[in-house]
């Protein structure tokens, strides 16, 4: 019973309140309402127009700003890393074409020294070989002599031995003929 | 028992859904003066706080690389901006300021209503109608303003054959007047509704029954009433952008 009056004059109490059905439609709120809307609306106003917006404003175009420098200055870097690649292919064809030149000036002077050499070396063996045909003739000649000498004595010898006189024009010129033919 | 679960039904069907929009004085009672803070005048400083708060120290760190909340911010200056531009034109932008202004009063405010216990401003007639007036007035004087007379090519429908146009001309002039009513009403009236109907899924969970049911469907209810206090919002704003580019530019 006690609860039940309680509810009842609860929802009295409510109906009380919300006369009007609607709390929209109670028109005394309205001047207090209507007050603290334009208080809160210029209130946001200010704080925005002031404060906020200028500042994400200022926010949105430094990043702009930014974005833009940015790819510029990587456009600028790309253009100089592709002007470094030149540098460098020019740089490594200057230095084949470097070395190329100087492997063949090497290439010429060995030719140059080796052809010297093979010059001095041919001339070396050209005194040599000359020097020993005259060395040969001179033996050679040496070997005719002593074999002359040794006829002519031979000769005397076996003249003698056979009892006959030696003579030495004889011998000298038997022998001689011998030799020659 | 019986008399029990029947008492507890009793007083549990007994539905306030409309208690919620109730404005009373924050301190004390009596009557409610023009100035007296009530409880709508709390939750509407609430709104000036939550605004400063996401729009002001979001972005006081000016960071290049945003974090979380200066991202939220200049997606919502970027958002209305957008808005603006796009609708209004280039010579809309100068008006972006007041339009932000609605939008983030309005988001803010069906945001915060979302808490429970809260209090929801914009459920209020009151509230939407003076927001509409200031466009209605605004948008009619800046049209004549501007284009003078000419504004008045808004009613004449100068692509409609000639025996049309002044049949027309008063069907335009009526929903010229019906916009503040329907901008009002549409914001108010969708905040009034889906807070009225949470609340009336919150009174039939005081049977155990039911309850469950009920909790689903306030859950329901309230991912909808998300959904809602944005677009709606968005829809206030977009519709105010429409007005403002009528004014600007009366001819159809």
């Amino acid at each position: 019973m006690a609860t039940d009056t309680i509810a009842a004059s609860e929802a009295g109490y409510a109906a009380a309140e919300s006369a009007p059905g609607m709390p929209q439609l109670d028109f005394a709120t309205y001047p207090n309402q209507i007050f603290w809307l334009l208080v809160t609306l210029i209130a946001i106003y200010l704080v925005l127009s002031r404060v906020a917006l200028p500042r994400i404003a200022g926010i949105l175009s430094e990043r702009q700003w930014t974005i833009t420098n940015d790819i510029a200055a990587a456009e600028d870097l790309k253009a100089k890393a592709v002007e470094a690649e030149a540098a460098y292919n020019q740089a490594l064809a200057d230095a084949r074409a470097e070395a190329q030149r100087i492997v063949a000036e090497a290439k010429t002077e060995i030719q140059a020294d080796l052809d010297d050499a093979i010059a001095k070396a041919d001339a070396e063996i050209a005194a040599k070989s000359a020097e020993s045909e005259k060395a040969i003739a001179e033996i050679r000649a040496g070997a005719l002599e002593s074999i002359e000498a040794v006829a002519k004595d031979t000769a005397a010898e076996i003249v003698g031995l056979l009892g006959g006189q030696s003579d030495s024009a004889a011998i000298d010129k038997a022998v001689a003929d011998r030799m020659k033919g | 028992m019986a008399s029990e679960a029947t008492g507890a039904e009793e007083g549990g069907l007994v539905f306030h859904p409309m208690d919620q929009f109730i404005i009373k004085p924050l301190f004390g009672g009596g009557d409610i003066a023009w100035y007296t803070p009530t409880n709508a005048t709390l939750w509407m400083a609430l709104s000036i706080l939550a605004v400063v708060a996401l729009l002001v120290l979001g972005s006081s760190k000016r960071a290049i690389v945003p974090g979380r909340s200066q991202s939220i911010a200049e997606l919502s200056y970027g958002f209305i901006y957008k808005m603006v531009e796009d609708i209004c034109g280039k010579d809309g932008a100068k008006y972006f300021p007041y339009i932000m202004t609605l939008f983030m009063f309005i988001v803010v405010a069906n945001f915060l209503a979302l808490i429970p216990m809260s209090f929801s401003p914009t459920s209020h007639f009151a509230v939407t109608a003076v927001m509409a007036l200031a466009v209605f007035f605004a948008v009619t004087i800046l049209g004549f303003v501007k284009n003078g007379t000419a504004f008045l090519g808004l009613f004449w429908v100068s692509s409609a054959p000639l025996a049309l146009r002044p049949i027309l001309a008063i069907i335009e002039l009526i929903s010229y007047f019906v916009r503040p009513v329907s901008h009002s009403i549409r914001l108010a009236g969708n905040i009034m509704a889906g807070h009225a109907v949470i609340k009336v899924f919150a009174g039939f969970a005081a049977i155990a029954v039911l309850s469950p049911v009920s909790v689903l469907a306030i859950v329901a209810m309230y991912g909808l009433e998300v959904l809602v206090s944005f677009i709606q919002a968005y829809v206030f704003t977009i519709l105010t952008c429409v007005y403002l580019k009528d004014a600007l530019h009366p001819s159809h």
